[in-house]
């Protein structure tokens, strides 16, 4: 381009121009970078999807998508929108809402992930780290009451869904449209996608006939409690099999629940409870 | 002058060179010199323009932008698995495709390319290649199409002086492209990808409408009250990967010098007017100029054109034709 020496209106024309292009530049990337204050103060702790690296590789490799959202069975995906900031677009799980209970068997949101942020490298439920089980609030906890459960685990509007074996082995139905009867409230135990393949493959029956699909340690049982008022009391105990799918979350008949699941993400961080606290 | 460079510069964000005399052919400048001297009948040329009302283009474009979309919605909705995913990274029938700007962001922020996005790339690589690059802006994307209903809204505004139009430098989409490349590398996050509006809009039509649309509304707001088309024009980096694509794509809009009235019609539509300088009157180096590379191919020229002066040309096809 020829330097021709502008007039002065022109050149003032153009002074403006850069200086407007410079706001303008300044507006895309600024607006861009509100993106980073969720991320940096941790005030979205989510829990990632089946198989998802360390949370800064997975946001950095997810390319928001959704193909894992529209593959699961029991629609335990969303999608991350403004308040998850650097997050918006990237799938993760509401365990309260929906657990993962593996009833795709192949981790269908892995084989789906068409840049890895979910790992190839995982194959199997039990070598899944969404998370793990905690127990939040111990009062609450019936079997730590020694109280049973009769009726239907969550309100009647509660859309989450599972795949009971014995009822349907293929599709996952509603939680609602069962009712329970138990003696002590072990629903967290009963519905540990951990605990049915390990009971599955110690009745001869591995998943898929599979017998890589069985978990090498257990998840989660219930442990008689120390009491002197004579009541039998029971303690949920979080083993280290625990893969953190949040079926247990979903299913706790307490509200809130008694049970819920620390993300994998942030355990490495000094306070994770103080995190989930603070949530 | 080279066309090659020429286009890339554009594409960049420089101005137009304006061609010397010896840049043009001989019989390029056989038609400017025979048309400097013939009248410009401002009043045919009016009519011309009213009986040539075609909206062939746009129609056949806004059919495949809306169709490309539903598809997306309707197979997550149907379950029928034909086109899975969103304009980000797709499978089509189960074979991968990725955007080529999402792939880049993904790339850099994380470092590693998997097998299958490496497939994606190339696909959608090959696939606008053979497209015309930025063919993706004006044909696929649905912040393209609530643009051009916004540009409307804007135009009439500008028309009963209500608002004006503010022009920006068309480097800074250059300036902003590195700056997210930078970003992603540097921080290890696809931060362009937050404020994507093709993306936010994508995934809004498949899973369903989300708060991050605001940003998209607060964009077009600008596009409505301050700048015509500013996010394509000067921000948007899928834009400028797509443009460099189309840099190499033998796909292009060209331009015949021959019948041209030179009134510039076409120059008022278009989103990238700074393509057609060849159209004005003398600038053309040669009988036919292929349009640059930041020209999304959207045929908004070709229909408001009354004498055919610009086509869809796919290099070398109609030599073997």
């Amino acid at each position: 381009m020829s330097r021709k020496k502008l007039s002065k209106p022109l050149a003032e024309k153009a002074r403006r121009r850069f200086l407007r292009s410079i706001g303008l530049g300044a507006l895309v990337v600024g607006s861009s970078l509100v993106g980073f204050y969720p991320v940096l103060t941790q005030s979205m702790p989510r829990l990632r999807p089946p198989g998802a690296l360390k949370e800064q590789e997975y946001l950095a490799s997810c390319i928001k998508c959704g193909q894992c959202v529209q593959v699961c069975p029991v629609e335990a995906i969303v999608l991350g929108d403004i308040e998850d900031g650097m997050g918006v677009g990237a799938a993760y799980m509401d365990a309260r809402v929906q657990g993962c209970d593996f009833s795709c068997d192949g981790l269908q949101c892995v084989l789906a992930c068409p840049t890895g942020a979910l790992s190839h490298d995982t194959d199997y439920p039990h070598q899944v780290h969404i998370g793990m089980a905690r127990i939040d609030k111990p009062k609450l906890c019936l079997a730590m009451q020694g109280q049973g459960f009769k009726g239907k685990v969550r309100d009647p509007g509660f859309t989450g869904k599972f795949r009971y074996n014995e009822i349907d082995r293929w599709n996952p139905i509603p939680v609602r449209d069962r009712d329970f009867d138990l003696e002590i409230c072990d629903l967290c135990v009963i519905h540990c996608p951990i605990e049915i393949r390990i009971a599955q493959c110690d009745s001869g029956k591995p998943p898929s006939g599979d017998t890589n699909q069985c978990p090498p340690q257990h998840a989660i049982e219930l442990r008689p409690m120390e009491s002197s008022d004579g009541i039998m009391r029971m303690e949920p105990t979080i083993l280290d099999g625990c893969v953190g799918c949040g079926a247990c979350e979903m299913v706790c008949p307490t509200e809130p629940a008694a049970i819920v699941i620390d993300m994998e993400s942030i355990m490495d961080s000094p306070h994770p409870i103080a995190m989930r606290e603070a949530k | 002058m080279n066309y090659f460079k020429e286009s890339l510069m554009q594409l960049l964000g420089r101005d137009p060179t304006r061609p010397t005399e010896e840049d043009k052919s001989p019989e390029a400048k056989v038609i400017h010199f025979r048309k400097k001297g013939e009248k410009y009948d401002r009043e045919a040329v009016q009519k011309e323009h009213a009986d040539h009302d075609s909206k062939k283009w746009l129609r056949r474009r806004w059919i495949t932008l809306i169709s490309v979309n539903l598809l997306f919605v309707v197979s997550f909705y149907f379950d029928i698995q034909m086109l899975e995913g969103a304009l980000t990274a797709s499978r089509f029938f189960g074979f991968h495709m990725a955007d080529l700007n999402s792939a880049l962001q993904v790339t850099l922020a994380y470092k590693h390319m998997l097998i299958n996005l490496v497939i994606g790339t190339v696909t959608i690589f090959i696939l606008w290649f053979l497209l015309g690059g930025r063919t993706f802006c004006s044909w696929v994307c649905p912040y393209h199409l609530l643009s051009e209903w916004t540009e409307w809204l804007h135009l009439r505004f500008v028309a009963k002086g209500w608002v004006k139009n503010h022009e920006f430098h068309r480097g800074t989409r250059t300036v902003l492209y590195l700056i997210f490349a930078l970003l992603a590398l540097v921080t290890g996050y696809t931060v362009y990808e937050t404020i994507s509006p093709t993306g936010i809009l994508s995934r809004a039509l498949i899973y369903g409408p989300s708060l991050i649309l605001i940003w998209v509304v607060f964009i077009l707001l600008i596009e409505l009250l301050y700048s015509r088309r500013f996010w394509c024009r000067y921000a948007c980096p899928i834009g400028l990967t797509y443009g460099l694509v189309g840099q190499i794509s033998p796909l292009r809009v060209k331009y015949t010098i021959e019948g041209c009235h030179h009134e510039g019609e076409c120059r008022k539509v278009c989103l990238v007017p700074h393509v057609l300088e060849p159209i004005i009157k003398g600038r053309a180096t040669d009988v036919e100029v292929p349009i640059g590379a930041d020209c999304t191919r959207c045929g908004m020229c070709i229909d408001v054109c009354p004498t055919g002066s610009l086509r869809y040309n796919f290099k070398g096809l109609d030599k073997i034709l």
